[in-house]
């Protein structure tokens, strides 16, 4: 493979149930396309705990996924609250998630630390008022 | 163990007929909160839950398990199960509580497998 692939989807912010239909599209092309296995287990994990937290924070957003010959690159943009202290978000337990998420087994406070251990490579930017960017890279076998 | 001996071991009722019965699982876990398989489950064939909603199974799939077991009766509506039938996964429904049905798995010789990155 040359030359970059590039996915894109747009997260609804209304309906949790269809959340995780992008992460399972992307894992199916990227095993259809003989991606390395572990990377792909890798990159739907921390794909699908980044849409989950766009349908429960912020609103919705978008997702693009760029397989290059060597990573396979994640940006998720949305256009939410933002993080005020993105230091205790990231850490395991602390979550803003309402009584509801929780009862539908999400909202304990892993997706942001899952997602960095999921990945090679993590960023993220936010802006309260403004929304937020995640960057994730998780590299070939 | 294969799903056939789940299927037996935990007296269940198997919800996706056309399900490959005879797939082989090493190892098992049990949770109601789907963050929790994803951050510390790893080849773990079969999900014992309580939890009853759609993420169940998307849980499942980013986690390539084969098998889900629905504790405590409850029972997935139409969507979920062709959820799971889409993707290969076999899911079965127990009386059995959570605690019990982990422990007659593992009194047959399932166990927790790793559970790290």
């Amino acid at each position: 493979m040359s030359e970059a692939i590039t996915l894109r989807y747009t997260v609804p912010g209304d309906d949790f149930t269809r959340a995780g239909e992008a992460s399972a599209d992307v894992k199916r092309n990227l095993k259809r396309m003989g991606v390395d296995r572990e990377a792909v287990r890798k990159a739907a994990i921390a794909l699908y705990e980044g849409e989950i937290n766009l349908a429960i924070h912020a609103g919705g957003g978008e997702i693009t996924v760029t397989l290059t010959p060597d990573t396979i690159v994640m940006l998720l943009e949305d256009h939410g609250p933002g993080i005020p202290d993105i230091s205790l978000a990231m850490s395991e337990g602390w979550s803003t998630a309402p009584d509801e998420v929780r009862s539908l087994g999400f909202g304990a406070g892993m997706g942001l630390p899952n997602m960095k251990k999921y990945s090679d490579r993590f960023d993220i930017q936010s802006t309260v008022g403004v929304g937020t960017t995640i960057r994730m890279e998780v590299d070939l076998a | 163990m294969k799903i056939c001996e789940i299927l037996a071991v935990l007296n269940a009722r198997l919800l996706t007929p056309d399900a490959d019965l005879e797939v082989d699982v090493h190892a098992a876990c049990g949770s109601d909160m789907m963050s929790d398989v994803l951050a510390y489950v790893k080849d773990q064939g079969v999900l014992l839950t309580g939890l009853n909603n759609p993420q169940v199974v998307r849980t499942a799939d980013m986690m390539d398990m084969v098998c889900i077991v629905f504790v405590r009766g409850k029972m997935p509506g139409e969507a979920i199960l062709e959820l799971a039938a889409a993707r290969d996964i076999a899911v079965l429904t127990t009386d059995q509580t959570m605690f019990s049905a982990c422990g007659l798995l593992y009194e047959k010789g399932l166990r927790g497998g790793t559970s790290h990155v």
